[in-house]
């Protein structure tokens, strides 16, 4: 089901490490220990980002090469900001018709109006 | 949490608990605002998506007080039900929301209308579902043939790997 690859997305970059991983990934491929490097946790932490990032197809390893760096796919990383805007642009197209009843609106309710 | 623009709508995605919250500033005060929410007539006047046809069948906007509203379009007629738990005027609604294509689905809506003054309000509506998978789906849906077309790619990206 669609729904479920969706949801591995975000909760996938749910997380603040992964989200930061996938930050770095989106500058260029880096290794594991890379990755690793700049965090107070160990490698074995790190791939265990990876793999939750690689499940939700975020990120991709190549087999056959012997550093095996990880690289961004950015087209799902992509589709997940969009759906997000989606969303904002929805509610912002919402709020802008609220906008317009509002200037509508009298300052005072009319009698009776009120609870 | 991941944030976007400051100036128009804000969305935020919690990563601890199941949460979408949405932030707009309004150029009116808190009472007008709340009153835009509060008022059924109002209030069907600038929900729902554009494009959408959204019916009252009854609106009761106060503590204790329950709502049902269809929306429609090209698509169908889609019914939405809740009850109002606490509502104190210019201050603060919540409210139950429930989907009714997905009947034991539940989420507890809290919108607060701040004051700024100079006759200037901050909403900050908070929607907190009973799982993850709920909010994102909550996220990802009403977004019709965008998110059709997106899952597509995600199913053909998500094969190719």
């Amino acid at each position: 089901m669609p729904a479920d690859a969706l949801s591995r997305v975000f909760s996938a970059l749910a997380d603040p490490t992964r989200r930061d991983i996938v930050a770095r990934l989106a500058a260029g491929d880096a290794t594991v220990n890379e990755l690793a490097e700049p965090y107070d946790v160990t490698v074995q932490a790190v791939s265990k980002h990876l793999r939750v990032l690689e499940d939700a197809g975020l990120v991709t390893r190549t087999r056959e090469a012997q550093r095996r760096p990880v690289h961004l796919e950015a087209e799902v990383f992509d589709l997940m900001t969009k759906w997000i805007e989606r969303y904002r642009r929805q509610a912002e197209e919402r709020y802008r018709r609220l906008d317009a009843v509002l200037r509508d609106m009298p300052d005072a309710p009319e009698t009776g109006a009120q609870p | 949490m991941t944030r976007t623009t400051t100036h128009e709508t804000e969305i935020v995605l919690d990563e601890k608990v199941p949460l979408v919250r949405i932030i707009r500033e309004f150029d009116a005060p808190p009472e007008k605002v709340f009153r835009a929410h509060a008022d059924p007539e109002l209030f069907a006047r600038w929900c729902g998506p554009n494009g959408t046809r959204l019916d009252v069948e009854h609106y009761d906007c106060r503590t204790g007080g329950s709502y049902r509203f269809l929306m429609s379009d090209d698509s169908g007629e889609y019914g939405f039900r809740g009850c109002f738990h606490d509502v104190r005027p210019g201050e603060l609604i919540v409210q139950t929301f429930t989907f009714e294509g997905e009947p034991d689905g539940v989420a507890l809506e809290r919108i607060t209308f701040e004051d700024l003054g100079d006759r200037r309000t901050r909403l900050t509506s908070t929607s907190l579902t009973d799982s993850f998978e709920g909010r994102d789906a909550f996220v990802a849906g009403g977004m019709e043939v965008g998110v059709v077309e997106g899952y597509q790619r995600l199913d053909a990206v998500l094969s190719g790997i």
